[in-house]
């Protein structure tokens, strides 16, 4: 007897047990992450910290997501498994139809550089090195020639608006510009998603503004965004919101069902 | 990553820290100076050695017959005491057979000496160097008589108790006197002194100036070797190349004239600049060997200097080196940028003590009677052992950076 599958590969009918037999099948086309019972725990010196506890996720391209939750809810395990920093213990992780969960770690940093784009809350730019240079990075570790890399990282300057700024270093220029410059980086090898973790939380609320408009913008070009987050104030900037507790998912609506929950949460 | 890319790296990482690269560079520049400093001596030693000591105490493109060969250490293997006992001398006859062999173009000069003490009146008696020889002496050894006038042949056919000294000899026995015509005693037999030749100076300390010079028929002959024989026949050919022809010349006649039998040894020894001065390679050697071993340790001083820095680069730039895994760099990407990175630093600093190096050398040179020759193999050698002290040292340092967990890293402040 065969298992109902939709069209992602997951189980249609809630049993768990029987979707993660599936293995080796490929998402669909239309699918950039995709995953099943997704499980990572730590060993804090004897202590096992199980801070996943089985995560079902499917994200389609160009959809524009949060990923919410207290802290301990797992949430930045999850993006560190998304962002192929971490593998997870147990469970399948998609991306872009290629099983990452059981990839090397130089075949991760491959995954990292051509699929994915980081922007990080401390921005992480080198500081010694000018904001071209820090958006020629990622193009360094893909073995792209020296006048290629300038080329496509002026023009992901000038998608963030700092055509004018590139060749000042991260000190010369302000947190709002730091973070764009860090999503030219991300932008620059184009990514299959860009993936934000706390994207605003070292910028005051109208540089976080500013951002979530960069953001918006990419979105509306087909850019595929998840952004990690614990401020309802900025995960209502994206199109879908999934909340996680506890290791798995508690909840996972739209924007306008998350909006109608908070206000209420907020009368209450 | 690219292996430029990796290099361009690593160059500005140095240049944005330029005093912390030139202190780590200070071990292997130091090092490599001295290399450099102690190799050119050793070699300039060689250089003089070969082409001045050996010219001036042998005679440039010379050879020698000896009773024996035995020059440096190690000359006297292969025979013991009695086979030596029994070697005949070498006679007048010896030296005729030679010369009779020898081509027309080369000089010879039968030449004996040894140490004699010497006396005149108003001086306190001091060895010399006694030599009982021909004419032909002076000239094969480029000795110019610059006061008075060396003996002539008809004197030594004459066997005329002449004597030409040195410098030395002068000066200690006919002080601020004109040494002309004076007499001085050698082994209590008088000679008038002829002619005193140029100064020639010294050699590692032995002074060439201690000679007194009389034809070998005069009593000189007998007073160095009282059996009448002489220690050697000095033959100078016209050139390098000619040497070969008239060594085989005057063994085939000597082993002839001595009725030697094919497959006996000869009974006789042939001595060439380059079998007289083999020792004197063997030292080099040796100097270059203790010369060397000083700046080696400066090298493990400066290897030890880069290890530490990059271990404090790793973990002053944890941070960077987890952005760098989150954005797409491979282990060999981190690892070869370390390595790179410290191999450039050692390498520019085994550079920098290249030409420090040479110009010690230079200094050493100028200021002391030392002399100096920059060796190209020891800049080459400088340099490769510059690159691989980096690496070496930067193994372990990048070998950490590259095995860093990137979330690890990133999280660190």
């Amino acid at each position: 007897m065969s298992t109902p599958v939709d069209e992602i590969g997951l189980s249609t009918t809630g049993e768990r047990k029987a979707v993660t037999s599936v293995a080796g099948t490929a998402p669909g086309q239309d699918w950039v992450i995709v995953t099943r019972q997704l499980k990572r725990q730590y060993d804090m010196g004897g202590e096992i910290v199980r801070a996943l506890r089985g995560v079902d996720l499917a994200i389609r391209r160009n959809e524009y997501v949060a990923i919410m939750g207290p802290s301990g809810s797992g949430k930045s395990t999850l993006m560190n498994l998304i962002g192929c920093l971490d593998t997870p213990n147990e469970g399948e992780y998609w991306l872009n139809g290629m099983l990452v969960s059981e990839m090397s770690d130089d075949a991760l940093a491959r995954v990292r550089n051509k699929e994915i784009g980081f922007v990080f809350q401390t921005f992480n730019l080198l500081p010694r090195a000018s904001a071209l240079q820090n958006v020629e990075l990622p193009l360094v570790y893909a073995g792209i020639s020296a006048d290629d890399r300038k080329k496509r990282a002026s023009e992901a300057l000038e998608r963030v608006q700092l055509g004018q700024r590139m060749h000042h270093r991260p000190n010369e220029l302000s947190g709002g510009q730091r973070q764009r410059v860090a999503i030219a980086r991300a932008l620059v090898n184009r990514p299959s998603i860009l993936l934000a973790d706390e994207p605003t939380g070292n910028l005051d609320s109208q540089t976080s503004e500013e951002i979530m408009r960069v953001f918006e913008e990419l979105a509306t070009q087909g850019q595929t965004v998840v952004m990690v987050t614990h401020e309802p104030d900025i995960a209502v900037h994206a199109k879908r919101i999934i909340v996680l507790r506890d290791g798995v998912i508690s909840s996972d609506e739209t924007r306008a069902q998350y909006a109608v929950k908070i206000s209420g949460e907020r009368v209450h | 990553m690219k292996t430029r890319d990796a290099i361009g790296l690593a160059l500005s990482q140095i240049r944005v820290q330029k005093l912390k690269s030139a202190f780590t560079l200070l071990g292997v520049t130091i090092g490599v100076m001295f290399l450099i400093a102690v190799v050119s001596i050793v070699e300039g030693m060689g250089r003089y050695v070969e082409e001045d000591f050996a010219a001036r105490l042998i005679g440039s493109n010379t050879f020698t017959l000896r009773r024996f060969s035995n020059v440096g250490p190690g000359g006297n293997r292969g025979f013991d005491a009695r086979t030596a006992q029994r070697r005949p001398l070498i006679r007048m006859t010896d030296v005729e057979a030679v010369r009779a062999a020898i081509p027309a173009t080369m000089k010879s000069s039968i030449a004996s000496e040894t140490f004699k003490y010497a006396a005149a009146p108003g001086a306190r008696p001091r060895q010399v160097q006694a030599v009982a020889t021909d004419a032909n002496y002076f000239v094969i050894k480029n000795f110019a008589v610059t006061q008075g006038r060396a003996f002539t042949d008809q004197e030594v056919r004459a066997g005329s108790p002449v004597l030409v000294i040195g410098v030395e000899v002068a000066e200690h026995f006919f002080p601020g006197l004109n040494p002309e015509g004076r007499s001085l005693r050698i082994a209590g037999v008088p000679f008038t002194v002829v002619g005193v030749i140029e100064k020639q100076g010294s050699v590692f300390g032995f002074s060439l100036d201690r000679l007194a010079i009389a034809p070998y028929s005069s009593p000189m002959g007998r007073i160095i070797r009282p059996q009448r024989d002489f220690s050697s026949l000095i033959v100078q050919a016209p050139s390098q190349a000619d040497l070969p022809e008239g060594i085989e010349a005057a063994r085939g006649a000597l082993r002839a004239f001595r009725g030697l039998r094919a497959g006996e040894p000869d009974n006789f020894g042939l001595v060439t600049q380059d079998a007289a001065f083999g020792f004197i390679k063997q030292l080099k050697g040796r100097l270059v060997l203790f010369g060397t071993a000083l700046p080696a340790i400066s090298l493990v001083v400066g290897a030890m200097v880069i290890m530490n820095i990059m271990l404090v680069a790793v973990a002053e730039r944890t941070r960077e080196i987890g952005v760098r895994k989150a954005l797409g760099a491979k282990r060999k990407d981190i690892l070869s940028q370390f390595l790179v990175e410290a191999a450039t630093l050692s390498t520019l600093g085994a550079a920098i003590g290249i030409a420090l190096g040479i110009g010690l050398a230079e200094l050493i040179a100028a200021l002391t009677p030392l002399p100096a020759a920059v060796a190209p193999w020891s800049i080459a050698a400088a340099l490769v052992t510059g690159a691989g002290v980096g690496i070496a040292a930067g193994l372990y340092p990048a070998s950490r950076a590259s095995q860093l967990d990137p979330i690890t890293a990133l999280r660190q402040e």
